[in-house]
């Protein structure tokens, strides 16, 4: 073209002609939900076996198709759920008249390819209103990320506490330089039970020190264990779900919350999708999960987004998968977590999906440090873009888990979290947080307005304190010595949950008073209008006041 | 160590470039590279000379396939990995990998027929690693993930690198860059040009000697 439209050149200037689209590719999996290759649902039991799964031979399954097929699929009502129309069921689930439970029941009978089949037939408003019934915990909330580039413990302490008053019921961090991780962790746990108590924190890192760090009380849940929906692909990483049933299991029974990630479009970024849909390989991780008896699973894709989000239908697979996992029964943390697209309006689209039913994690997570700082390759949404999240919850009368905050109050609350880490450090003889330190992340935006530390000299002292079994108990002590009694027992209530173990139940969040909130005892009831979670009464009241907003009384 | 003006001037222009490069991929290229004659020449043989570092590349590099993720053409990609190479005084010797489109298996597999031990594995959209015989296949030297991020000054400081590690030297690793936009432009068509190089692995037939004219 030797003369250009000059709406054209207007148009490929903007950020969404940033990203990146492909054409669906069948034969190799690059298809979100449908493809030719997915097997056609049907399963064959014989005493209380089942010897055929989607058209497959038991001769024939591979490591993932026994796996479901032994310890996820209840054959008791497998025949009955598989009788049943799957245009019917995929209308059952979202009509109001029939119950979650009895949807749940009847889904654990069948097989990856029948989901599938079910879901195939649901439009985006109709995957939202199944997740709106299906969702195992009655109330809606939210994970943050809480990281930053220089691995920088005050600044970690501030920003966790934040996090907590904002809202936020679990934490994650993760690392700039590994060997920083048992710091990390422990910044973020300070933090957290400053901003609030009963938050719930992690540390994403390799699985072994991980495991420690729990078995310590340096953190309370895990979630990035991962599964895989074909073979290759888990053998590659040196893996089974046996194996992986095993760690899952080393966590609970040391009174870890846990969750497995999965999600769709990783295996056909391996290369190694067998020409199946994405949805269908992620709903086979999905059973892995349930058979795997973890409470939950983290996925919406998650780091491969990018994939399903360049073929057609791509963020309707990833709300799908959210669905799957709910309709096994299982905690979401839904995604939301990693950068996208170039585009404001397709990255706000994308998030509503799960933003408007409400999950049990809407983000896992959102960032809430800039996203500079976010050292898990930054996430949907920012802390800049906290005001805009607000605005969207008071818009539409939704919880999204945050809530309005006054200034004074995070400054108050950030110091008093960076101080008590201070006081910590220097009862467990690690490197000092100086007083100029604790000014500068008191009232930072992110890690270019703090000071570098002494990189080096941390990590040994931080190996030193992994050597000498530093722990939780470690932590409280420390608080309530240097006058920190609220912030002391906040951790020690964390650290009960270890041994009660209440948290260990579906969906499970801790409230400040250290009761759990779980799918037992706050499930989902939704029915229709009128029933189910409402925001409403002293909790809309608190949601809809942002500072900004003018009163008659003002003018 | 003095600190004048000028080093302090050029440690700024230093992070600027770095900064601006950080930002955006390197430079998209927009001629189509001629296909490579690469000729076979038999099973890849375990070298002894001490003075050679293999670089590995999987089936469809350089014949079905002939650029990277932002089209530099293959041609390119080796005559900097070997000019690198040659730079520090040392050999490149080329095998091409058919048994998987795994980078950190083909770098390893170079790297174990390698008689200083050290190799290279280049995937067809630039994804690079440098590997040590003696490492297992999932370590590695030094990796290059992010496959738009790979110009051809990174292919020939990857070249000079391992040349270096294969004479027993410690060199300062290639600065390793971050896009986190990467992953929105780039993930799909990675995994579609990943899924390409894929068809072509023949898990039976081992690395052969290739020759070609660069």
């Amino acid at each position: 073209m030797s003369k250009r439209q000059k709406r054209f050149e207007v148009l490929a200037e903007r950020p969404v002609n940033k990203d990146g689209f492909i054409k669906e590719w069948v034969e190799v999996g690059l298809v979100a939900m449908d493809s030719p290759n997915d097997p056609a649902p049907g399963i064959k039991i014989q005493n209380g076996k089942v010897v055929e799964l989607d058209g497959k031979p038991r001769a024939q399954f591979d490591l993932i198709d026994l796996w479901i097929a032994d310890h996820c699929i209840a054959t008791s009502v497998a025949e009955k759920a598989m009788a049943i129309d799957s245009l019917q069921f995929a209308r059952m689930l979202v009509d109001i008249n029939v119950p979650r439970s009895e949807i749940i029941r009847l889904a654990v009978g069948m097989t990856p390819a029948k989901i599938v089949d079910v879901l195939k037939k649901m439009n985006v408003v109709e995957l939202m209103m199944a997740m709106q019934k299906l969702r195992p915990r009655r109330t809606p909330s939210n994970q943050a990320h809480v990281t930053n580039l220089k691995d920088h413990p005050a600044l970690l302490a501030a920003d966790a506490a934040e996090a907590s008053y904002r809202g936020f019921s679990e934490e994650e961090t993760t690392v700039g330089v590994v060997r920083y991780a048992p710091m990390n962790a422990l910044s973020i746990l300070v933090g957290s039970q400053t901003g609030r108590p009963g938050v719930i924190t992690q540390c994403a890192v390799e699985e072994a020190l991980e495991l420690s760090m729990g078995m310590r009380g340096l953190t309370a849940y895990a979630e990035t264990v991962s599964v895989y929906g074909t073979e290759q692909v888990f053998v590659d990483g040196d893996d089974t779900p046996w194996s992986k049933a095993f760690l899952a299991s080393a966590y609970a029974s040391r009174g870890l919350k846990m969750r497995y990630t999965s999600g769709t479009g990783s295996e056909v970024q391996m290369g190694y999708a067998e020409g199946k849909s994405m949805l269908y390989l992620e709903i086979r991780c999905v059973m892995i999960s349930k058979g795997a008896g973890v409470q939950g699973l983290q996925n919406g894709s998650i780091s491969v987004i990018g994939v399903p989000g360049a073929v057609p239908a791509g963020i309707r697979a990833v709300l799908a998968e959210n669905v799957a996992t709910v309709l096994m029964d299982l905690e979401v943390a839904s995604g939301n977590d990693q950068t996208f697209t170039h585009s404001p309006i397709r990255n706000t689209a994308r998030m509503l999906m799960q933003f408007l039913p409400g999950t049990d994690l809407i983000f896992s997570g959102y960032s809430a440090v800039p996203n500079y700082d976010n050292m898990f390759a930054g996430s949907t949404h920012d802390s800049d873009d906290y005001d805009d999240y607000l605005v969207l919850q008071r818009d539409l009368q939704i919880d999204g888990g945050l809530r309005p905050v006054k200034e004074a109050e995070v400054i108050m609350i950030r110091n008093k979290a960076a101080r008590a880490l201070q006081a910590v450090f220097q009862e467990l003889g690690l490197p000092p947080i100086t007083d100029e330190e604790v000014d500068a992340v008191t009232y930072a935006h992110g890690s270019k307005d703090v000071p570098d530390r002494n990189v080096p000299e941390d990590l040994r002292a931080v190996e030193d304190f992994m050597k000498r079994g530093g722990n939780g108990v470690d932590v409280v002590r420390a608080l309530v010595k240097h006058g920190y009694r609220d912030i002391g027992e906040a951790v020690l209530g964390v650290l009960k949950q270890k041994v009660s173990g209440d948290y260990l139940h579906t969906s499970a969040i801790l409230e400040a008073n250290f009761e759990v909130r779980s799918a037992v005892n706050d499930l989902n009831d939704y029915q229709g209008p009128g029933t189910g979670y409402r925001l409403e009464g002293e909790r809309w009241d608190i949601l809809k006041d942002i500072p900004q907003a003018i009163s008659p009384e003002d003018v | 160590m003095k600190i004048t003006e000028e080093l302090v001037r050029e440690v700024i222009l230093e992070v600027l470039r770095e900064l601006e490069t950080g930002e955006k991929p390197a430079k998209t290229f927009k001629e189509d590279g001629p296909p490579l004659s690469f000729k076979e020449l038999g099973v890849a043989r375990t070298g002894t000379d001490k003075s050679e570092v293999v670089v590995a590349v999987p089936p469809a590099f350089g014949a079905v396939m002939n650029k990277t993720i932002i089209g530099i053409p293959h041609q390119q990609v080796l005559r900097e990995i070997v000019a690198g190479i040659e730079e520090e005084g040392l050999k490149a010797r080329l095998v091409r990998v058919h048994r998987t489109a795994d980078v950190a298996f083909i770098a390893h597999e170079a790297a174990k027929l390698s008689g200083s031990g050290i190799g290279i594995g280049t995937l067809s959209r630039g994804t690079s690693v440098i590997h040590q015989r003696d490492l297992k296949p999932l370590q590695n030297l030094e990796l290059f993930s992010q496959s738009p991020l790979l110009d051809l000054e990174t292919f020939r400081a990857i070249g000079r690198n391992a040349a270096k590690y294969a004479k027993g030297e410690s060199p300062r690793p290639v600065p390793v860059r971050n896009d986190p936009m990467a992953r929105p432009r780039y993930q799909g068509l990675a995994a579609l040009l990943h899924n390409k190089e894929t068809q072509y692995v023949n898990p039976d037939k081992p690395a052969q000697e290739v020759s070609v004219q660069l």
